[in-house]
């Protein structure tokens, strides 16, 4: 849209007036309608979050090669708010394991995922911390979310710069509080989850476990006589 | 590489100086290959080290292998490299398993070459590490690769090989009803 100049001149008039104090009534309301955009807090925050995800300086092996050329200007995740590697883990949002993690270098990159700050969020990057890869041996996890919560898994070996930015940007949309763009949905799936199998009203097992479990102390108080009461007894 | 005539005045040399350390000489695929007894094996070392017109004075590589159905199990291999005439010859020392002799947990154990060749240290310690070969009078024999609490010897022939089954085509039939 192309702003004319006579337009241009009637609006920094108006936002002169506006801050002088001079605007009132209608023209106040319509110049706060137009300028103005409401939202949750949580939702602004979140979406400041997902623009500025710092990721630690951080590689295992051959797929940190394409986690840096991600950043360089060919691929460049500067558009996407994310150039910043930091090298403590206390100033990183987001660790990428980028590689094999072998069960020597678990416990390392456990403690580094320890020490950064809530809110944290994990991508493996390829196939071999996802599932351990071609190397099903003695001395790789096989898969790294067996000690660490996974948010992103993205396949590939290694996959390629541009499918790191695919994740990252999965990733960004889960941090944005948008969880309606599963793979479900995008793959027309919805209803196929375990859950899904049962009709609305009726209970789903958990539900009838979950029924069960609150019904057991109210049983024990009554029965046994675990918790007594001093007092009650002998004054009856 | 000594050539045989060349491998066999070695092999006589060595024996001179200490009888029964050679047991076999080979010279296959363009390497020279000394086999010698475990308890010999630094007087062979030494003898090629020191003898002047031998002068193997630099040590590429220690490593180990592992011959599991072979009866001496294990042998320790030496490179050793010659640098004035680029000469390099294999010394092989053949290691039997205690283990399997005795039923017991013993490790198999070698005469250490650190205080002939320092830089053999951390070499032993990887041999150590993955076959569980104990190399007398080294001094500070650890783990190097692998967690220092791990438990076993993996890269022996009998470890298994770990990680998670693979799920191909042709081992479908051997897990019936794999998607329970």
């Amino acid at each position: 849209m192309e702003i004319e100049r006579e337009s241009l001149r009637a609006r920094q008039l108006r936002a002169r007036d506006l801050l002088r104090g001079d605007l009132e009534g209608k023209d106040l309301e319509e110049y706060v309608e137009e300028r103005l955009l409401t939202t949750t807090l949580e939702s602004a925050l979140n979406w400041g979050r997902a623009n500025a995800l710092f990721p630690l300086t951080f590689g295992l092996a051959c797929c940190a090669i394409e986690m840096i050329s991600m950043v360089t200007s060919r691929y460049d995740i500067a558009r996407f708010g994310s150039e910043a590697f930091r090298a403590s883990p206390r100033q990183a949002d987001m660790i990428i394991l980028s590689g094999r993690v072998s069960i020597k270098m678990a416990p390392v990159i456990r403690r580094v995922y320890d020490q950064m700050l809530e809110p944290k969020w994990v991508i493996a990057m390829g196939a071999c911390s996802s599932s351990g890869g071609m190397f099903a041996n003695y001395a790789i996890v096989q898969g790294a979310d067996k000690f660490m919560p996974v948010d992103v898994h993205i396949p590939g070996c290694p996959p390629r710069a541009e499918a790191l930015l695919h994740g990252f940007n999965k990733l960004q949309r889960l941090v944005r509080g948008r969880p309606d763009l599963g793979w479900r949905q995008r793959y027309n799936a919805v209803g196929t989850e375990e859950w899904a199998r049962f009709e609305p009203g009726e209970p789903t097992p958990e539900a009838i476990e979950r029924a069960a479990l609150a019904v057991a102390p109210k049983h024990s108080e009554t029965g046994q006589g675990g918790i007594e009461i001093p007092g009650t007894e002998s004054n009856a | 590489m000594p050539d045989a005539p060349g491998l066999e005045l070695i092999a006589q040399g060595i024996e001179e100086g200490r009888q029964g350390t050679v047991i076999e000489t080979a010279l296959e695929h363009d390497r020279a290959t000394l086999v010698v007894s475990p308890d010999g094996v630094l007087h062979a070392l030494t003898w090629l080290r020191d003898t002047p017109e031998q002068g193997y004075r630099f040590l590429s590589s220690v490593h180990a292998a592992d011959y599991l159905p072979a009866a001496p199990r294990f042998a320790v291999h030496y490179e050793l490299l010659c640098r004035d005439r680029v000469e390099r010859i294999n010394v092989k020392a053949l290691l039997d398993d205690p283990a399997a002799a005795h039923g017991s947990d013993d490790l198999p154990e070698i005469d250490s070459c650190v205080p002939l060749y320092p830089t053999a240290e951390f070499q032993e310690r990887e041999v150590y590490d993955f076959f569980g070969i104990v190399f007398r009078g080294h001094p500070d024999l650890r783990r190097i690769l692998m967690p220092e609490d791990y438990v076993g010897w993996p890269q022996r022939r009998d470890f298994p090989i770990g990680g998670e089954p693979v799920l191909f085509t042709h081992n479908e039939i051997e897990t019936p009803r794999w998607f329970e």
